[in-house]
């Protein structure tokens, strides 16, 4: 590629120098991949065209190697009258009711995060917000779902502040609440954290904007930041390379986010919306401008001509090649017809945002940009966008799953001091409070946040998000859940199981799942066992949808998250959104007061395999995770909706990681209000640790008790009475007793007593 | 009742502000910042947020704005104005209120529901508290650690002008536990809490302890 400031490869000199080396292995590209861009284009593609395939067909942004599998989220997907656009576009749209939608999608940005963990950080957060923003959303949430290598080891003192300290200032400057998330510690991601990050939109159902560029003669805009030198070749270098040791010498590709910025971005693209003078519009995240054009391009006229000399620089020094492959933040791309331009550009300026004209809707079906006046990119923008390479990786069982499942947990030693046990849990890594991460996480800001971490889910009203549109009663509940030992066990049932906890967490607060966003991080697809996970998670999480009800709308892979040959636990991160008729119904986390009756929902089986007790008592991971069992989720879920409707709940919890005896003690720590239960069955151990599915913990008046039985009759929800909330103990009658005192001492001390 | 709320490039907690003053019965009228223009309100909210990106000091930037140069004299002249987080912030850069606030002294920004009590009922904005009620409010800041000169603090403390201390722990560090300060004619009220998370049962934070502040600002206006 040519390097003087002088000479830039052109179309012309390409034709000229047809047998040029072009440095394609470099930008991450395979030699026939290359040579299928030169059959595309006829000749040899310019440095600038080949920026552009390159970060195009990376595996991040052409999901090459996951593509034939995340087909059957479409396939298989359940008929759902409440999906208004899935996947494909920014973010899938909801109908959540009266008029209103919800756009929803979590993003990885794992790589970056071990990179420069405070910037990789806060720009995921940045980029998942504009995704939401090019769908005509105000953006109203967002929730990170984190994992660390182990408490103990000492990166993790470096990477988890970083990462709290980014996503909290970006965050918390762009005044969106963080309502939740999950904090997970685990050996398997000590040099692959993964950081996946979720945002939510809500809009009205007529306001919905795309990504298309339709219009031959309509104006191309770019707004935001101006173009830097940050993040560079971040697409294909970062986020598809495995690390080894060459760390360092990647810093400058992570990029630098400002969230000032992006504050303004927001209130400047929910002006525009409301003038109505955006025709089509994408947010610049990887890939930066080669994405925005290829994709406005393709998916609307066919056609578009771009002046790269206009493109408002930050460093005046950068080639036009560096300027495509710029993943420099808080940049939009808008189609806006010329009779708008002066509108749209005077409220750019009301918000100190700058605008610049770049180009223009052609309908030749081709993408032309120009440099110095001379054509440097003239390609067909759905071959860079849309017929990236499709790969059908190998894939085969991993050599060691058939011992892996055979060494069950059955062998271990089972505690007879179960007091001991809860308060070492309570306090173990993953258990513990998480409050030294969210307290630094602002949760009420635009004050519609009603329920916020530690609560099972987050929950919003959408009434008042928008100054002046239509009443409603809504509200919206979110929650993300995943677990990497469970995956690692059996990645179908794995996949399965985080989508049921995630429908459960959000079924808990009275809300009914609507739909499911999904971050799938793995490690190298080159390798048939992680591909093997990989396929079997999807297949998992398809058929788990499916049955549910609860269609994907959209999400994001991360692969190549290995160190050497050592990839991560798989870890497929669901989230789930739903709807609750009347916010003001909504169910509290946890005990709210004393004398309400204390009701376990659900069976609970012997399940110990990969669970927290195994892991933190023995530090074990082998045999099967719990049974899925999705009809018992949704009935679940149908008793939790009616009971909050009927008004007959006035507290509730999921039952998940560490089991019932970890939800009592949660649940007693929400409001320092202490229990007093006896068990169901009669193995204290099992029914206190074990972690079957579909279970829930409610408290109610009693005076309710009989219409819950009656309901959990009716729908076929196995229900016990386990006792009575009050005192200031937590106690499991001939089992154990401990003070909520010391079960806060134990649950508050662990994270402060790592990070300070 | 008409009361203003201010937004600068950067300010968040307008919508909260607007809701919280609605809630109590006045009107509440957004004002630009880019405005020479007060819109002839009655009293003036300057909510919470990273005005300019917090950028140079936290506030240093808002003050110059062109609204800010009709709020100062109007303030002096006894407009009621009410400061909140960064808003409290942008009050001590442009000298209505004396001291200044500086990083948390725990180096973290902290979301938290802290206890604080009323030490000052007699201002514009907190007759309707008892003095040494306490309350609960939001507190969100990673710069709110309330400094001022020996003798600065004196006199505030002498002539009752610390309006608001943090009770139980005191989340930033500052001085004499200090949340919230008055000037000497008690219309400019400054505190880093937030009332306007605390205006409603169902949002924010637990309880409604935030609504003593509009509630007092409406009487005062009514009985103006």
């Amino acid at each position: 590629m040519p390097t003087s400031a002088a000479s830039v490869d052109t179309v012309k000199r390409a034709g000229q120098t047809p047998d040029e080396r072009m440095p394609f292995a470099e930008l991450g590209m395979k030699q026939d991949e290359y040579d299928r861009v030169v059959a595309i284009l006829g000749r040899r593609p310019t440095g600038s065209e080949l920026a552009i395939y390159s970060v195009m067909w990376s595996e991040h942004c052409s999901y090459k190697s996951s593509k034939v599998h995340l087909r059957q989220f479409g396939t298989k997907a359940p008929k759902s009258e409440a999906l208004l656009v899935g996947m494909g576009e920014n973010a899938g749209v909801v109908d959540i009711g009266d008029g209103w939608a919800a756009t929803f999608k979590i993003e990885s940005h794992n790589h970056p995060s071990y990179v420069e963990p405070h910037q990789g950080a806060a720009t995921g957060v940045g980029g998942i917000v504009r995704d939401i923003m090019s769908m005509g959303a105000r953006p109203v949430a967002v929730m990170d779902s984190l994992r660390f290598g182990g408490l103990d080891q000492g990166d993790t003192r470096r990477v988890l502040p970083g990462v709290v300290e980014g996503i909290s200032h970006y965050g918390n400057c762009l005044g969106l609440p963080n309502i939740g998330g999950e904090v997970v510690f685990d050996p398997c991601y000590i040099g692959n954290p993964l950081v996946n990050a979720l945002c939510v939109g809500l809009l009205r159902k007529d306001q919905i904007k795309l990504a298309t560029a339709p219009g031959p003669g309509n104006k191309v805009i770019l707004f935001g930041a101006r173009t830097g030198a940050d993040g560079i070749g971040g697409a294909s270098v970062l986020a598809s390379a495995t690390f080894e040791d060459e760390s360092q010498a990647k810093r400058p590709a992570v990029q630098v986010g400002d969230p000032f910025m992006e504050k303004l971005l927001i209130e400047c693209c929910l002006e525009l919306y409301q003038a109505d003078v955006v025709v089509g519009i994408q947010d610049l995240g990887a890939a930066g401008v080669s994405c925005a054009t290829t994709e406005l391009a393709a998916k609307g006229t066919g056609g578009m001509t771009v002046d790269l000399n206009l493109v408002p620089l930050r460093d005046p020094t950068l080639r036009p090649e560096e300027i495509l492959m710029s993943e420099s933040q808080e940049r939009m791309m808008a189609v806006v017809t010329p009779g708008d331009i002066d509108a749209f550009l005077a409220i750019c300026e009301k918000w100190d945002v700058p605008a610049t004209v770049i180009g223009e809707v052609t309908d030749t079906g081709r993408l032309v940009m120009t440099w110095d006046g001379e054509v440097i990119v003239d390609i067909p923008p759905g071959t860079a966008a849309d017929e990236g390479p499709v790969y059908e990786r190998p894939f085969h069982e991993p050599l060691g799953q058939h011992d892996l499942n055979l060494d069950t947990p059955d062998s271990l030693e089972r505690p007879s001091d179960l007091r001991t046990t809860l308060l070492q849990l309570i306090a173990s890594a993953n258990l513990s409070s998480r409050e030294w991460v969210t307290s630094q996480y602002d949760r009420y800001v635009r004050g519609n946040t009603v329920l916020a971490q530690p609560a099972d889910a987050g929950l919003l009203r959408v009434s008042e998000v928008m100054p002046g549109a239509e009443e409603t009663t809504r509200g919206i509940a979110l929650a993300t859940d995943g677990n990497g030992r469970y995956a690692k066990l059996d990645p179908y049932a794995g996949a399965q199981l985080a989508l049921s906890e995630a429908y459960r967490n959000v079924a808990v607060t009275g809300a009914t799942p609507l739909a499911v966003t999904n971050c799938l991080n793995f490690g190298s697809p080159e390798d048939p066992e992680v591909m093997w996970q990989f396929a079997e998670a999807v297949r998992g999480l398809a058929d788990a949808c499916k049955t549910l009800g609860v269609p994907v709308t959209g999400g994001n892979v991360s692969f190549y998250n290995q160190t050497g040959s050592a990839a991560i636990n798989p870890t497929p991160v669901v989230g789930v959104l739903g709807v609750i008729d009347d916010v003001a119904k909504r169910v509290r986390s946890g005990f709210p007061e004393a004398g309400l009756r204390v009701v376990l929902l659900g069976a609970t089986y012997d399940e110990f395999g990969g669970s927290e007790w195994a892991h933190v008592a023995h530090g074990h991971l082998g045999g099967l995770p719990p049974r899925v069992n999705l009809e018992a989720e949704r009935d679940l879920a149908a008793v939790l909706a009616e009971a909050s409707k009927q008004g007959l709940l006035e507290g509730s919890h999921d039952l998940s990681d560490g089991g019932l005896a970890i939800a009592l003690a949660e649940a007693c720590l929400a409001q320092g209000v202490g229990v007093t239960v006896s068990l169901p069955g009669d193995d204290a151990f099992v029914d206190l640790f074990s972690e079957s599915a579909a279970r829930a913990l409610v408290c109610l008046k009693p005076e309710h008790f009989e219409a819950l039985t009656d309901l959990c009759a009716r729908l076929d929800v196995p229900c016990y009475g386990l006792g009575e909330t009050g005192g200031d103990s937590l106690v499991v009658e001939g089992v154990l007793e401990a003070t909520v005192a010391e079960l806060r001492m134990s649950h508050e001390a662990t994270l402060p007593g790592v990070f300070g | 009742m008409r009361v203003g709320v201010v937004t600068f490039p950067g300010t968040l907690d307008d919508q909260d502000a607007a809701r919280a003053l609605r809630l109590a019965g006045a009107e509440a009228v957004p004002l630009w910042h880019a405005d020479h223009d007060l819109k002839g309100v009655d009293a003036v909210f300057l909510p919470g947020g990273f005005s300019y990106g917090d950028y140079l000091r936290c506030g240093a930037i808002s003050r110059f704005a062109p609204l800010m140069t009709e709020l100062v004299p109007a303030a002096q002249a006894g407009l009621p104005v009410l400061g909140t987080c960064n808003g409290f912030q942008i009050l001590c850069e442009a000298h209505l209120l004396p001291g200044a606030l500086v990083r948390n002294a725990g180096l973290h920004y902290v979301c938290r529901d802290q206890r604080v009590r009323v030490d000052n009922a007699s201002t514009a904005w907190t007759t309707d508290f008892t003095q040494g009620q306490e309350i609960t409010l939001p507190v969100k800041h990673g710069e709110g650690r309330y400094v001022a000169d020996a003798e600065t603090l004196a006199e505030l403390e002498a002539s009752g002008r610390v309006v608001f201390r943090y009770a139980g722990s005191n989340p930033n560090g500052s001085l004499n536990d200090i949340a919230g300060i008055t000037n000497e004619a008690g219309n400019v009220v400054g505190l880093m809490p937030h009332p306007e998370h605390a205006v409603e049962e169902l949002t924010g934070a637990p309880g409604v302890d935030g609504r003593g502040f509009f509630s007092s600002i409406v009487r005062k206006l009514v009985n103006a």
